[in-house]
């Protein structure tokens, strides 16, 4: 219950306990964000910073965030690092793979729009977006693990106020 | 009863794969749970490293050589700008080069250090990769102090160093060598002798010693075999010549020569020798201003240098062709990761498909250095 309350949802108690009112839309978005578990794939730079963040030191084990290898168990897929435009037939892939409701963060400027390789990569995607639509854009060359936390916890938000009636899955 | 039939399967391993360090393709012929070819698909994170420099300046390179092999940009930075001062003939004072062999010598323990903890998780032990990404941190630490960058530091420049160290980051340097040496010691407790762990890389992957030299293999991949090879000692660039350590080779203490787990201890015993040459380089930096020999305007004459260090990974070389504009004509990187891989279908071949798991892992690849 103590879990419950620190989310924010409104519930209602009885003596008895063991009984919550809440409406749908509150349970099923408080279990989605507190369990994203997240695509164990890694591009570039940015992938180092992902591990890093994963590791011991930032812990994203504590936001639920488990990393696993299939997309088929995955809720959220990190674009970690620069997105080649032969990559990008794989990544679409692997988002098609996904199922839904599924979320994507793009991890640094690479991912976001193409980054330092902008002007003269000729193999390089001018941002994930172009390919599969994108939750949270998180900036930085690479973004430092307390950036990635704060885009983690902006796509927590974003999870905790969508609805069941308006997002048909 | 008729006779079974029997055909080769074809699978991919990548992109998308826990175990390929990246996004490395492999494309495996299995004969059953027997790997009969290997053949690695490269490409998938190619940056057009080399066509982009020639629309750049000189010092505007530098951040790009970052972005090459990831987990080791100071290296990286000073391949390029030995090959650039070379060209320009610049003279940097003792303070620059003392610094930058400190920092190049961190740089290789935090490489080595995520070597070793994603090689420890490509085998299935989860604990020492967070045990060495806990002291990478560290080593992060201080060059975040010094530059204000975790992983891509854009520090070395033509010519210098972006910013002077502090009195504070020598005593932190200080602190950190006097840690983390019993934690060499707990790391190698805790994955190298590991009974499970030996059993899974002993005897996996010979790479033997005339196969590493026709192959171009080179770091600690070739001192793996047993080839006393180290470019710190056999080539000496900026002031390795001045400091006292050794050259790291596999002698099977455990399992052969040349098998993975002698290419794996190499980085154990190498992050010891990295120690050693802080110790020695930190107590004698001399005084001095590290831009003062930082070209207003780099502008080299017509020629070509060559450069090769050793980084982490094995021997990295930058190749410059200047047309005497200011930016240069073409600038080729030797990168160690792409002749490292070179021989990965030579000795997977026979070996289980769990088996290519742990020789890639061996090998410490980075995809950015091998697609550039």
């Amino acid at each position: 219950m103590g879990i419950l309350n620190k989310l924010d949802i409104s519930v209602e108690q009885f003596e008895s306990g063991n009984i919550i009112i809440t409406s749908m839309d509150k349970l099923l978005n408080w279990s989605r964000l507190s369990s994203m578990w997240q695509m164990f794939f890694g591009l570039a730079c940015c992938a180092i910073e992902m591990m890093a963040t994963s590791a011991s030191h930032y812990d994203l084990d504590r936001f639920g965030i488990i990393p696993r290898p299939s997309p088929r168990h995955v809720d959220i897929i990190l674009i970690s690092g620069t997105v080649t435009l032969k990559m990008a037939t794989r990544i679409k892939r692997l988002y098609d793979e996904m199922p839904a409701p599924k979320y994507i963060l793009s991890m640094g400027s690479c991912a976001n729009c193409g980054g330092p390789y902008w002007e003269h990569g000729y193999h390089v995607l001018k941002g994930i977006d172009r390919v599969i639509p994108v939750d949270v854009y998180v900036p930085g060359c690479p973004p430092r693990p307390e950036a990635l936390l704060e885009g983690l916890i902006k796509l927590q938000d974003k999870i905790r106020n969508q609805s069941l009636a308006k997002h048909t899955a | 009863m008729s006779e079974l039939r029997t055909e080769e399967l074809t699978i991919n391993m990548g992109p998308q794969h826990p175990s390929t360090h990246g996004v490395l393709r492999l494309v495996l012929t299995l004969n059953g749970e027997i790997v009969t070819d290997v053949k690695p698909v490269l490409g998938y994170l190619h940056r057009c490293f080399e066509k982009h420099c020639e629309a750049m300046t000189y010092p505007q390179v530098v951040p790009y050589t970052d972005r090459m092999d990831y987990l080791n940009s100071m290296n990286n930075e000073l391949a390029y700008v030995l090959a650039a001062e070379k060209l320009l003939g610049i003279q940097v004072p003792e303070r620059v080069e003392y610094i930058r062999v400190i920092m190049c010598e961190l740089q290789r323990i935090a490489s080595h250090l995520v070597a070793i903890g994603t090689y420890g998780n490509d085998a299935g032990a989860f604990t020492p990769f967070l045990y060495c990404f806990m002291d990478r941190e560290k080593v992060l630490e201080l060059f975040e102090m010094v530059c204000g960058a975790r992983l891509l530091y854009n520090y070395i420049w033509v010519g210098g160093l972006s910013h002077d160290i502090t009195p504070e980051f020598v005593t932190k340097t200080k602190e950190f060598i006097k840690y983390f040496r019993p934690r060499i010691k707990q790391i190698n407790n805790l994955l190298s002798y590991n009974k499970i762990f030996i059993e899974r890389t002993a005897g996996i992957g010979v790479l033997p010693q005339d196969v590493a030299v026709n192959a171009g293999v080179s770091g600690p991949t070739l001192r793996g075999s047993g080839v006393k090879f180290d470019l710190r000692k056999d080539d000496k660039y900026s002031i390795y010549d001045r400091f006292d350590f050794d050259v790291c080779v596999g002698w099977g203490e455990r399992g052969v020569v040349g098998d993975c787990w002698n290419r794996y201890i190499v980085r154990a015993y190498e992050m010891e020798q990295s120690l050693r040459i802080i110790e020695q380089a930190i107590d004698n930096i001399p005084e001095g201003d590290v831009q003062s020999a930082v070209p207003k305007r780099v502008k080299p004459v017509v020629g070509e240098s060559y450069v090769r260090t050793e980084s982490p990974k094995g021997e990295l070389a930058y190749y410059i062709i200047s047309d005497g504009s200011l930016n240069p004509y073409r600038i080729k990187a030797r990168s160690p990761s792409f002749c490292n891989l070179s021989v990965i279908n030579q000795i997977s071949r026979g070996h289980m498909i769990a088996d290519v798991v742990m020789i890639l892992g061996s090998f410490d690849i980075v995809l950015g250095c091998i697609d550039r």
